[in-house]
């Protein structure tokens, strides 16, 4: 669905659901995912129903995901480093 | 236009009269300010809350417990007319102490709520209990007071389904308005604003902060003034709380909401980091891993506050068919509002025992 306009450089790698993924230094997690063909990152916390990112600029809160273990992160924010663990954020995040 | 009942004022209080009144029967006027009005329905933080209301005055602990009572059946044919759920839940609520100072002023404003107003079930729970109730307190908590009637509601959908409510009956909403004048005649009354002229019988002022200027229009005093509330919002959470707590709440969303700060700052409702920070800290020690929480949201908004903090009921002697209507609990209130006060408001007639909200309290001397 989404292309490079511009040629790779240095690979990063890390793991998104335990599969992994190739990146360019400067992507956003949201924007190596979307690149990789993955558009569903998160369920919704009262209807579980599906969402993907969508303003890719930090306003709109639905690219959220659990980052290193932390919930709620947003994902088009969040730059992408080499051995990152990344899950998909199913409904709210669990604090306690 | 003409009508049996005009309410001036569409928050909480002046839209559950409204729509208790046109549940009623009557025909229904409801005049609102626009966006630019101080609107404490919509800064509301959404207990409906029992526990420590009325120590001092036993109608309003009991004015309390009966709206308490009243809630479900306000929700439910609330919910059934309009679709609008208010999420009202009453799964009980406590009051964290962090020092032993604290739970010793805790427990004695119980007893004395016990002794003036009745048993509710309200007691304090100690250190062990607190912690068998409720996951992941904090090692500062020294325990709590616990009623089991206390609850939640979620202020911003109770007030649409009451305009909404109130619409569906054939009542008017009328927004944009602020009212120029009032013509006062016992049980005849005419609101002018601008060009137009709306005639009733009956007129409840309900109008906030705005009470005060508009009350002595129709021989009614309601000496109100605003008191500063501050609120934090974090982001969504899963669902980590079985009960409503005095400063926090877990909203149906996941939300959850930090509140109950008091400020004397005038008409000023901007939000302050240090009175943030304060009600920050004192959460954070009863629930440490919030710790962790984003703040998504802040804001301020004003209470409407009599001189005893104790709401004002009261029918105009020089103008009957004229009653005053203000609190600062417009949610817990809400279910007598709609299903008690309005009925009587309806009948022309305020009930005896009312006589204690009445605004001449304030001339009595204290000794």
């Amino acid at each position: 669905m989404f292309r490079r306009i511009e040629p790779a450089a240095a690979d990063i790698r890390f793991s998104y659901e335990g599969r992994e993924i190739v990146a360019q230094p400067g992507d956003s997690v949201a924007t190596a995912l979307l690149l990789a063909g993955e558009t569903s990152l998160r369920t919704t916390p009262i209807s579980g129903s599906a969402r993907a990112p969508y303003c890719m600029m930090g306003v709109c809160f639905e690219c959220l995901m659990e980052i290193d273990g932390v919930g709620n992160r947003q994902a088009c924010l969040t730059p992408v480093k080499a051995g990152m663990q990344v899950q998909r954020q199913r409904g709210a995040r669990e604090l306690l | 236009m003409a009508y049996d009942v005009i309410v001036i004022g569409g928050g909480l209080v002046g839209g559950a009269i409204a729509w208790g009144a046109a549940a009623k029967g009557a025909s229904v006027a409801l005049i609102d300010q626009g966006d630019i009005a101080f609107r404490a329905a919509r800064g509301n933080f959404g207990l409906v809350w029992v526990q420590s209301k009325g120590a001092g005055m036993p109608a309003y602990a009991h004015w309390t417990r009966a709206s308490a009572e009243l809630w479900p059946e306000l929700a439910d044919t609330l919910a059934g007319a309009t679709g609008v759920d208010a999420a009202l839940r009453q799964r009980g609520g406590l009051a964290f102490c962090l020092t032993d100072a604290e739970l010793e002023e805790r427990a004695s404003l119980l007893t004395r709520m016990h002794n003036e107003s009745g048993d509710i079930g309200t007691r304090i729970v100690d250190r062990d209990e607190i912690r068998a109730m409720v996951p992941g307190i904090g090692d500062r908590v020294v325990g709590a007071s616990f009623c089991p009637i206390d609850g939640e509601a979620h202020p911003l959908h109770l007030l649409r389904a009451l305009h909404s409510g109130l619409l569906r009956l054939g009542g008017d909403y009328l927004p944009g308005r602020t009212v120029d004048a009032i013509d006062a005649a016992p049980n005849s009354f005419t609101v002018r604003i601008g060009a137009e002229r709306f005639i009733a019988e009956k007129l409840v002022i309900a109008a906030g902060l705005g009470s005060r200027e508009l009350a002595p229009l129709v021989g009614l005093r309601m000496p109100v003034t605003p008191l500063r509330g501050q609120i934090i919002v974090t982001e969504r959470l899963r669902p980590f709380l079985d009960y409503t707590c005095h400063t926090l709440r877990q909203t149906v969303e996941g939300l959850v909401m930090m509140g109950d700060s008091q400020e004397d700052a005038g008409f000023d409702t901007s939000v302050g980091v240090p009175v943030l920070r304060t009600m920050a800290e004192r959460n954070t020690a009863v629930f440490p891993a919030l710790k962790e929480a984003s703040i998504v949201r802040v804001w301020a908004a004003l209470r409407v506050m009599s001189p005893d903090g104790f709401p004002i009921y009261e029918q105009s002697e020089r103008y009957p068919g004229a009653f005053a209507a203000t609190c600062h609990s417009g949610v817990t209130l809400a279910g007598a509002h709609a299903l008690a006060l309005a009925p009587a408001i309806v009948a022309g007639e305020l009930p005896e025992h009312f006589a204690a909200f009445s605004a001449r309290r304030f001339d009595v001397p204290t000794h």
